[in-house]
């Protein structure tokens, strides 16, 4: 049982790889920004459950800011594929501008609240 | 289309109906526009669809102009004044913030209230209406209009009703047709569920944000139909904008995540719904912490942790989505789904039960509570309990704030589960729950009414569009063969095949004009419920006088007037909660209770000193360092609403505290009574004595003995009344305010 289960695991594995590896370029940049947006998160969040969130507003500002661009990058990969037939008439430059307001004001804001 | 400028049947009104979308054609102030627009059409030569749009801004225009004028009828009336309780005090701070700035403001602790607590206003309060009232202020001022900000604040609200129905008119254009959307524009216009609390004076809260909750929706709808970060921003705004105005706003930040897993179950996923939500969420989140009043309650509390866990949900959703377009193998998927969907609830679960047991994630309020079990505030929270617009709604009150709209929200709903989209969708869950809080508090009605015009307005618009489509096409049929648009040629082919009933064009005329009837009632119902019952400032009485003249009781405003001018500067009254917010701001005297019910205990203090015997009660008023007691009293003038029968509630809220108060003391046999039967407790409590005082030795009405109370129709039991520690310092022209002076310490020998 146990085996099966991790050979599924690798199977899977592999099949995501392969098919991830198809993907865009211009795509994969954005896949490794979020990433590195939710990954910085996370460090926050451990760091935060081994000191203590004491300035709150600081920790939130900080978590809210890794999360808001991911997210807001996520939205942009979406408006960006290709193969998103929702989007189709939406230009790239469109997108790519919304995405840098959005980023503009959650950044003023996150600012703001920092403390 | 471009080959008929002025079609041959003359009118505006179907010239405009060529492109397929009717305005509501029923309502009166069309006919204005009509006559208006056809004199210019025949000048100008405009082509069909430049009729249209002139057309539709006219309307528009109209009912701007309806909205704001039909909301004056208390300044004519009365006077340019503030109503009620609240908004007295939204007018003192908005004083306060154009004349010391905002970081004054931000920073204000005040310490005329709650005393000898104080409160800081700048950070338990929303903020959103003074600061919209002090902007407007502050640009008249730059364009150099010299107005008073009493002025400014009077007509916060009938300005803000109006660009709500612009707001209205966009938001049904988005979710139905511009049709829909004018008609819901001027539905809204004069609906009095929302007129109640939106006329000139009435200066509270819900007057900006009823615009601002509608505003958010409608941004919303047009980022979720569009998929566009710009209007999820938008719309990220407009929830900022109602966070800094209404407490009220917990509603949206529910409601769009409902609306959210609503469309979720149902399959309806988009990724137009992930970027509109996503954004619209973190974005708004942030902004609402800037408020200090609401801080960090989107992350700590209960009725927060709906917005997040979708948040979270939908992230998972569309990692899932991703996953599945990425793999080809169906059975591979399962198995991921399987695995990750128990993760996600695992953690999920792990997380909100640490959070609540921990005490981080603070329980839900009472007044959460109260919304979803209406039952819960009568037997747990009396002070919600003691207001009045916190009760169940009746069902007369709905028939009054509605009146046909109640019927034609039914009808709506079936026409947009005809049509059903995203939009739609939105629209009728907003509908729905905003009518299930309507009927479980009064106030709330105000909150549905948006919804319910909306809805409405879809089944005017879409039966009156049928109905005049049939007549039209009838009896276009015989004039022109060709086709003239693709929504006027499916009605012609609709009507070759309907020949056969004969009496259909008949039909279709006679259920016009029922509608225009219906509608017209609507307009009339409206206006007199505008002029008659929402139009009282309720600070000033009126009341008709034995000959059937008016007859004004301006006893309020008398006896603030009396503090101010009579009394040390640094005095404290006591009176009931009701009252405080009026006595800080007109009698510019400190007081130790007011309409901010934020401490509890405070409350059941004053409540118990109102219900004691005065030798007990001079002790909690020393306590307090009371100088001067207010009370309301109508048995002269037979005004209801005053401190006797609110009594039974200072009862209630003191003895919730201090068991020593007990209600039954107060009843006789379950009943309150104030005359000879009445219990001894009753009879020689503070409240009672302070009420009548003097008063056996009036004769308030011909042929009745005196000390015959007005308002509840009977003489009073104790006649005699003498107090100890206490005199009579002012009583006004119709004894609706008695204020009475705390006597010194007697000297011990």
């Amino acid at each position: 049982m146990a085996r099966s289960t991790s050979k599924d695991a690798q199977a899977l594995f592999q099949s995501l790889r392969s098919a991830y590896a198809a993907t865009p370029t211009n795509l994969k940049i954005i896949d490794l920004y979020v990433v590195f947006a939710v990954l910085t998160a996370a460090i926050q969040i451990v760091y935060m459950a081994i000191v203590g969130s004491f300035p709150f507003n600081s920790f939130l500002s900080g978590v809210l800011s890794c999360i808001g661009t991911a997210v807001l990058a996520v939205c942009l990969r979406i408006q960006v594929n290709k193969d998103n037939k929702e989007f189709k008439d939406l230009p790239p430059e469109r997108a790519f501008a919304d995405f840098v307001l959005c980023n503009l004001v959650l950044h003023l804001v996150i600012m703001n609240f920092l403390g | 289309m471009v080959g008929k400028p002025e079609s041959s049947n003359g009118t505006a009104k179907s010239g405009s109906n060529q492109t397929g979308s009717s305005p509501p054609s029923a309502l009166p102030l069309n006919l204005k526009s009509d006559l208006f627009s056809s004199l210019s059409f025949k000048t100008l030569k405009l082509k069909t669809k430049q009729q249209e749009l002139l057309l539709r801004v006219s309307i528009l225009c109209l009912i701007y102009i309806l909205a704001f004028i039909t909301r004056l009828f208390s300044v004519l009336r009365y006077e340019s004044m503030i109503h009620e309780f609240d908004p007295y005090f939204n007018y003192r701070t908005t004083l306060f913030l154009t004349q010391k700035g905002f970081y004054e403001f931000w920073n204000w602790f005040d310490s005329e209230s709650w005393y000898p607590l104080g409160r800081i206003i700048g950070g338990t309060l929303y903020p959103g209406l003074m600061v919209t009232a002090a902007i407007i202020y502050w640009v008249l001022r730059f364009l150099r209009f010299a107005v008073h900000i009493r002025e400014v604040c009077v007509l916060t609200a009938p300005f803000f009703a109006s660009n709500t129905t612009l707001v209205a008119y966009f938001f049904g254009k988005e979710i139905w047709d511009s049709g829909a959307g004018l008609v819901a524009a001027a539905l809204i216009a004069i609906c009095p569920g929302y007129i109640s609390r939106s006329v000139a004076g009435s200066y509270d809260n819900e007057g900006v944000a009823i615009f601002a909750l509608l505003f958010t929706f409608y941004l919303f709808v047009k980022a979720v139909n569009t998929g566009s970060l710009a209007w999820a921003l938008a719309s990220a705004f407009g929830y900022f904008y109602m966070v800094s105005a209404w407490g009220g706003y917990v509603f949206i930040i529910n409601l769009i995540p409902l609306y959210v897993l609503v469309l979720l179950i149902t399959g309806r996923y988009s990724m137009r719904l992930y970027v509109a939500y996503n954004c619209m969420y973190v974005l708004g989140m942030l902004l609402a912490m800037q408020i200090r009043f609401v801080g960090f309650q989107h992350v700590q509390s209960g009725e927060h942790m709906a917005a997040m866990g979708v948040f979270f949900l939908i992230q998972v959703f569309y990692f899932l989505d991703w996953v599945r377009y990425l793999l080809s193998d169906t059975k591979l998927f399962q198995a991921f789904l399987r695995i990750t969907v128990t993760t996600a609830v695992g953690v999920g679960a792990i997380a909100l039960g640490v959070g609540t047991a921990s005490g981080y994630i603070s329980p839900w309020t009472g007044r959460f509570y109260s919304l979803l079990d209406p039952t819960y505030a009568k037997d747990h929270i009396p002070i919600i309990a003691s207001v009045s617009e916190h009760q169940p709604t009746a069902w007369s009150s709905f028939m009054f704030d509605f009146h046909i709209l109640l019927f034609l929200f039914p009808a709506g709903l079936y026409f947009c589960f005809k049509r059903l989209s995203d939009a739609t969708i939105f629209i009728v869950m907003y509908g729905l729950t905003s009518m299930y809080f309507a009927g479980v508090m009064v106030r709330l009605i105000l909150v549905a009414t948006p919804a319910v015009c909306l809805i409405s307005a879809i089944a005017v618009s879409a039966t009156i569009k049928n109905l005049t489509q049939l007549v039209r096409t009838k009896s276009k049929v015989p004039q022109s063969g060709s086709s003239k648009g693709s929504g006027s040629s499916k009605g012609s082919s609709k009507a070759t095949v309907d020949q056969s009933q004969p009496f259909q064009r008949n039909g279709a005329i006679a259920l016009l004009l029922g509608a225009f009837y219906l509608l017209s009632k609507y307009a009339t119902h409206c206006t007199w419920v505008t002029s008659e019952a929402y139009s009282s400032p309720s600070i000033v009485l009126a009341a008709r006088g034995a000959h059937g003249n008016r007859v004004i009781f301006d006893d309020y405003r008398e006896a603030y007037f009396w503090l101010r001018q009579n009394t040390p500067p640094d005095a404290k009254v006591m009176s009931w909660w009701d009252y405080g917010y009026q006595i800080t701001a007109m009698g510019n005297r400190t007081v130790i209770v007011d309409n901010n019910t934020w401490n509890n205990t405070h409350i059941a203090t004053v409540g118990r000193a109102m219900s004691s015997y005065e030798h007990e009660a001079i002790e909690i008023m020393r306590s307090l360092d009371v100088d001067y007691v207010l009370v309301v009293f109508g048995g002269v003038t037979g005004y209801s609403s005053d401190d006797i029968n609110k009594f039974l509630w200072m009862v209630r809220i003191g003895g919730g505290v201090f068991p020593v108060i007990k209600e039954p003391d107060y009843l006789v046999n379950g009943e309150y009574r104030v005359d000879k039967g009445a219990a001894p407790k009753m009879l020689n409590c503070l409240m009672y004595k302070l009420c009548y005082y003097r008063f056996g030795e009036l004769t308030t009405e011909y042929g009745k003995p005196p000390g015959y109370d007005r308002a509840r129709g009977v003489e009073i039991g104790n006649k005699d009344i003498k107090l100890e520690y206490l005199e009579e310092a002012f009583t006004t022209s119709n004894w609706i305010v008695r204020i009475y002076k705390v006597k010194p310490p007697n000297n011990r020998w």
